[in-house]
């Protein structure tokens, strides 16, 4: 099936873990997913349930003490989980680009943001300081930035937030990666740049044939972005589907809850739906039974299953445990 | 760049017309007058006040005020009072051999401080860091004076390395012979001085380092597939320099300015064992003309570490 060759990224059984106190607990346990290429996944779930973590156990960016990482990340023939630093060094910003949260920060103040881009084709071409600084305000022409080539020699603090992040944005393109990470590329923009972005985002996909990772806990970035969707619970993934699907026909209790607490303007209801309680810390994690369950005392114990794992209900959409075949809101009664 | 200078050079002006003010009438109020220890028990007050009037002393305030910056910018800082030779040549003298110590002092105090406040930022929580704190809070908590003295009796009297005071031998001659016996005299000094002063710096790096660690575009060099030891002296390093580059330009300036305690205690003729001695002896046009030199040198290191940072910092340039 050609289907397999498009595959860029498999992911399976991933786990991984954080030392606290001399104990490793997993903050993503048993992740699954495929990455296609011209396709754009994105990751939701709220803030703690390991979005983060599987980025950076991708990419190799965690703390080599203190994380322990255990499954299969394929990429091509390279197993990337435990790979060493020097071949973790080859593979980012050349074949994995990646986007972060907070283009303040993620830029270097020191260095003129020209420079920055060009350091990540330092490391992976072979061009000369002239075809750089080229190679460069192309890039800065792709991103769409208004007067590219003085552009090259600004510093992060003399541009806005909007050009800043796509001056990262150039950064993780510099190279034609095959993936590219965005973690959070718009949460820290307000709302008209956000849709600029994306457009930009898709943009770049459509040219490159790239895959995108997207992490967000953002649904409307998911139905404006996506095309596939996994929704993940405390370092598990509870619910995946192509976006139409999801949005359309969502099973899971936490993606209905998560659904249901966004505004509507034309809802009849007065009050926003609110899911009760918090993500449990990384510690207190329940490691067996619906991790779920505890945020929706309602529903009866005897309609989780004790061991919950993903079923494909239907060609393509997933949904862990079998709560959601009686799963109903607390006010539905 | 040379608008940044220009806009601090018109700020430090007020400055040091307010401080020439503030030391102006500080030597005013002292008691005394430039006749004091000129005068011999059998003048008369007559004569006496012919002098002052002769002098300008009896002139308004202002007028003498205007009179001292006029010498004052012309090099004439007045005659000292103790020693009867113009206070500039006095303190000729005295200035080199403070730069000279003190170039040495900030040569080991960087060469010592950087190293170990990189290793310790770069180890923290290792034992590198932790062996670190200790000398740092060693350090610290000893007083300078304590510090010098011990130093002083192991390695001037007990050990007999180095000679215990002055700035170069009696008996040497030759350029070479002077050059390597006023070193002599000054590594003993230097390096105590390198030794004890170090915490900030060290503290300062240290502090630095495990910051930017952790600071998001370190995160976003590595997941450009930047090396890691680029990264660190690239990006992590390079910001950690800032609070040390905000220090550095009154750093510079202070060479001139001596150390007190460490010429005192190594009776090293310089500038901070001309102050003190100015005090005791009650040398007033001395003291004045280097309170005077101290307030202009600290206003000239200000200008320095402004025009260092705007030259490290981006964000600090004035357009």
């Amino acid at each position: 099936m050609d289907n397999q060759q498009n595959v860029l990224l498999d992911v399976e059984k991933l786990h991984t873990g954080y030392r606290l106190q001399g104990e490793f607990y997993d903050a993503a346990d048993g992740i699954g997913f495929t990455l296609k290429c011209n396709e754009i996944l994105a990751i939701v779930g709220e803030s703690g349930c390991g979005k983060s973590t599987i980025v950076s156990s991708i990419v190799g960016l965690y703390d080599r003490k203190n994380t322990r990482v255990e499954g299969e990340i394929r990429y091509k023939n390279l197993n990337l989980v435990n790979l060493s630093e020097d071949l973790f060094n080859q593979v980012r910003g050349n074949n994995i680009g990646m986007i972060f949260q907070d283009p303040m920060a993620s830029l270097n103040p020191l260095m003129k943001v020209g420079d920055q881009v060009a350091e990540a084709l330092l490391y992976h071409t072979d061009m000369n300081k002239q075809q750089r600084r080229d190679r460069v305000i192309e890039l800065f022409n792709q991103v769409g930035m208004p007067k590219p080539e003085a552009m090259y020699d600004m510093y992060p603090h003399e541009l806005s937030g909007g050009l800043r992040q796509r001056v990262v944005i150039a950064m993780a393109v510099a190279c034609k990666p095959e993936i590219i990470i965005a973690d959070e590329p718009t949460t820290a923009l307000d709302v008209t740049i956000q849709a600029q972005i994306l457009d930009l985002l898709k943009k770049i996909q459509k040219e490159s044939d790239s895959g995108i990772i997207l992490i967000t806990h953002d649904l409307g970035v998911v139905a404006e972005t996506a095309d596939e969707v996994a929704v993940m619970y405390a370092g598990q993934i509870v619910e995946k589907a192509d976006v139409k699907t999801l949005f359309t026909h969502p099973l899971h209790p936490y993606t209905r809850s998560l659904l249901n607490s966004i505004p509507q303007s034309d809802g009849d209801k007065d009050d926003l739906h609110v899911i009760q309680g918090t993500v449990p810390s990384l510690k207190n994690m329940p490691r067996t039974g619906d991790r779920f369950a505890a945020r929706i005392p309602w529903i009866p114990a005897e309609a989780h299953e004790v061991d919950p794992q993903l079923h494909e209900v239907e060609p393509n959409h997933f949904v862990r445990c079998t709560c959601w075949k009686t799963f109903h809101f607390q006010d539905e009664g | 760049m040379w608008k940044t200078v220009l806009r601090r050079v018109l700020i430090m002006i007020p400055q040091l017309i307010l401080l020439s003010i503030i030391v102006f009438m500080l030597a005013k109020m002292m008691p005394g007058d430039p006749f004091t220890g000129l005068i011999n028990p059998n003048s008369s007050p007559k004569e006496i006040a012919r002098l002052k009037q002769a002098y300008g002393l009896n002139d308004p305030v202002p007028v003498q005020y205007v009179r001292w910056i006029k010498n004052l910018l012309h090099g004439d800082l007045g005659q000292s009072y103790i020693q009867h030779v113009p206070v500039a040549s006095l303190i000729a003298d005295r200035a080199q051999n403070t730069f000279w110590l003190s170039l040495l002092s900030t040569i080991f105090l960087y060469g010592i401080a950087i190293p170990m406040g990189i290793s310790a930022g770069k180890h923290e929580g290792e034992w590198q860091d932790r062996a670190i704190s200790v000398f740092n809070y060693v350090t610290y908590a000893i007083p300078g004076f304590v510090f010098y003295l011990l130093g002083l009796w192991l390695f001037g009297f007990t050990l007999g390395w180095f000679p215990i005071s002055g700035t170069v031998a009696a008996n040497a001659s030759g350029f070479w012979g002077v050059f390597f016996s006023r070193l002599q005299h000054m590594i003993l000094p230097a390096i105590l001085y390198a030794i004890i002063a170090t915490t900030g710096t060290v503290q300062y790096l240290r502090t630095g380092i495990i910051d930017n660690k952790v600071e998001d575009y370190v995160k976003t060099a590595r997941s450009k597939g930047v090396p890691e030891k680029v990264v660190f002296n690239k990006h992590i390093l390079r910001n950690s320099f800032l609070p040390i580059a905000a220090f550095m330009g009154n750093t510079i300036t202070g060479l001139l300015g001596g150390s007190l305690i460490i010429e005192t205690v190594f009776s090293f003729p310089g500038m901070g064992k001309l102050f003190l001695d100015s005090i005791s002896q009650r040398d007033y046009t001395t003291l004045t003309a280097l309170i005077m030199i101290f307030g202009t040198l600290t206003l000239l290191g200000n200008l320095l570490s402004d025009i260092i940072m705007s030259l490290v910092d981006p964000r600090i340039r004035v357009k």
